[in-house]
């Protein structure tokens, strides 16, 4: 008898589990299929798209390296690209996770008006950036723009930005500087989060400003930190739209502004070189990752994740 | 018996007598910075939205024009009316893009999250690990093939592909959803399903409207997001007359490009909608934004 019961028992939870698990496979398969279709196949294809000669209208054609020789050869917009996409990116991340991150210190220590400022911070970020862009090219216009006016008011020099090859770069930085408050808000988030009772223990320890910061505040952050730096990489290495609104497909002026996406998007869709630019982008898309992995590498020795026993 | 002060309480008395003196000019200096900060940041804002209202000349004037002489609402009316770029169409096309991804980005995360979240199923942590990875994979190498992809199927030039992937979810809000769904007590599932509900109806009935609020916040980004977008348009869309408020401004931009104020009030048609939908929606924003960092 309790045999019977006993083994009754576990063939009606086996048949539970397997209903759930059919349900949770149809919950997901949404998902199964997209990633199939949309993460899984393109990379693959990309990588075979490279290794061939494609203009859409005919079957691929197989060139083996050919695309990738050719780019590290003789395109000279390739070596154009990378420099002012690396220029870019190494100016704008640091400079941009700097600002942020000072903001959202500063904007912790005040608790009246924070609503206000927040507003203010994030309403930038908002705008699309084809707008905003639009708007920077106004401001930056170098005979009538308000931004000159000013400076030549209190007797400062007034660069060309937008076309000034030396400027121009420098003012597509200043404009995703403007789109910092996200991060900003982020960082204050993460600012909010952290007990007070651990900096009051800093400080009845006797840790001055300066050392509340960099032993407590910072690493309790460090995450947050981690998070902004790997997206905001991700994100300038792939920037496209301000660039393009600005420069068009040459990258004007005189190819300064002229960033990978770029290269990318005019090889493959006004070109129709699919093949070549789908060498491109893997040569981005393997960089990328590379830069990623090697942060999240870098980042053991100087992230702090709550609850983590540490030998310091 | 008197004590005398230990070293710590000295200390301390000394050190806050040293922050009530330092204190007004310690604490107005960040103010001032701030100020300083947030009016740089408001300023460009308040001079796009305030050129709208000039005429060309204020624009181009030497002079800071702060306030123009008079309102010029016109140039609203000469944008939305401008031959050959129907700004009301475009806004009727973005209205519709965003509404349609945000939609599809909110049934397929949903139930993707909460089948990551509820559901046991062979595989779950494996598929679960690589969603994460891919939200580390650059799209940059996912253009091109899914673009060849869209052709074999006839959809250029057509909402199709800017659309469809939506309602196959996305990794990182099906992240977050799946964050909140581990939230909610197991015991509601196992009564439900001791009263005999099935695995869609807990979820329908019982489960979704509980994450009301992170949906909401799902919805939010995700119109926000498609309604800023331009590189998908650009590449799939080639009828002027389906081109969302993105596309539309730039190729406006390409054709006056110094009508500065017809540009500035074009661009806050394009911006307005964003903005009223952040104060109505504050709480939402600001949650989605912490979201978005703290759990990353």
């Amino acid at each position: 008898m309790a045999v019977t019961a006993r083994s009754t028992r576990r063939w009606r939870g086996s048949r539970i589990r397997r209903r759930e698990a059919v349900a949770g496979l149809l919950f997901v398969l949404p998902w199964i299929a997209g990633l199939l279709a949309f993460t899984v196949y393109p990379v693959l294809a990309s990588l075979y798209f490279s290794f061939t000669d494609y203009n859409i209208v005919q079957p691929p054609n197989w060139t083996g390296f050919s695309n990738y020789t050719a780019i590290f050869t003789s395109d000279t917009d390739f070596t154009n690209a990378v420099q002012n996409s690396a220029f870019y990116a190494l100016i704008s991340v640091p400079v941009g996770l700097l600002l942020s991150l000072a903001l959202a210190l500063v904007l912790n220590l005040r608790a009246r008006g924070i609503g206000l400022y927040r507003t203010l911070f994030y309403l930038p970020a908002l705008m699309p950036p084809v707008a905003s862009t639009i708007v920077f090219l106004m401001l930056l216009d170098p005979s009538h723009g308000i931004v000159n006016t000013f400076l030549t008011t209190v007797g400062l020099p007034a660069p060309g930005w937008f076309s000034d090859p030396s400027w121009a770069k420098p003012a597509l930085i200043l404009l995703s500087l403007w789109g910092s408050g996200t991060a900003t808000l982020i960082f204050l988030a993460g600012l909010q989060e952290i007990p007070q009772t651990l900096i009051e223990a800093a400080m009845i320890d006797g840790a001055g400003r300066w050392q509340r910061f960099w032993r407590v505040i910072l690493p309790l952050l460090s995450p947050v930190v981690l998070f902004n730096l790997v997206m905001g990489v991700i994100y300038s290495f792939q920037v496209f739209t301000q660039a393009y609104i600005v420069g068009h497909d040459t990258g004007d002026p005189v190819g300064s502004t002229l960033m990978y996406m770029t290269l990318i998007y005019r090889d493959a869709f006004k070109y129709f070189q699919m093949g070549y630019a789908s060498a491109l982008a893997m040569l981005l898309f393997v960089t990328i990752v590379t830069i990623t992995l090697i942060i999240f590498q870098v980042s053991r020795s100087w992230v702090f994740y709550e609850g983590e026993q540490r030998n310091v | 018996m008197a004590r005398f002060p230990t070293v710590w309480e000295r200390k301390a008395a000394v050190s806050r007598d040293r922050r009530r003196l330092r204190r007004p000019l310690a604490t107005l200096i960040p103010h001032l910075l701030l100020a300083l900060v947030a009016f740089l940041f408001m300023w460009p804002f308040y001079w796009m939205a305030i050129s709208a209202f000039k005429n060309l000349d204020e624009i181009l004037s030497p002079n800071i024009v702060w306030f123009p002489k008079v309102f010029r609402w016109s140039n609203f009316g000469d944008v939305l009316n401008y031959p050959g770029f129907p700004f009301l169409r475009y806004m009727v096309n973005s209205l519709m893009y965003a509404g349609s991804v945000s939609l599809g980005t909110v049934l397929s995360c949903s139930f993707v999250g909460y089948g990551f979240a509820r559901l046991r199923f062979p595989g779950r942590n494996i598929l679960f690990a690589f969603t994460i990875a891919t939200m580390m994979i650059p799209t940059v190498v996912t253009f091109i093939p899914t673009y060849v992809l869209f052709r074999h199927f006839h959809l250029l030039g057509t909402y199709a592909p800017l659309i469809l992937p939506s309602f196959f979810g996305n990794a990182f809000f099906i992240f977050m959803l799946r964050q909140f769904f581990m939230g909610l007590p197991w015991e509601l599932s196992e009564a439900a399903k001791v009263d005999g509900a099935g695995e869609f109806r807990i979820f329908w009935k019982i489960m979704l409207p509980l994450v009301r609020p992170a949906l909401i916040v799902v919805a939010l980004f995700s119109f926000v997001w498609t309604w800023q977008e331009f590189f998908q348009p650009l590449i799939y869309l080639s009828n002027p007359d389906l081109f969302p408020l993105s596309l539309g401004l730039f190729a406006f931009q390409g054709q006056r490009t110094t009508d500065w104020q017809l540009l500035m009030a074009a661009g806050t048609l394009t911006t307005l909608p964003l903005v009223v939908l952040f104060f109505a929606a504050q709480r939402y924003f600001l949650a989605g934004i912490t979201m978005t960092g703290l759990k990353g």
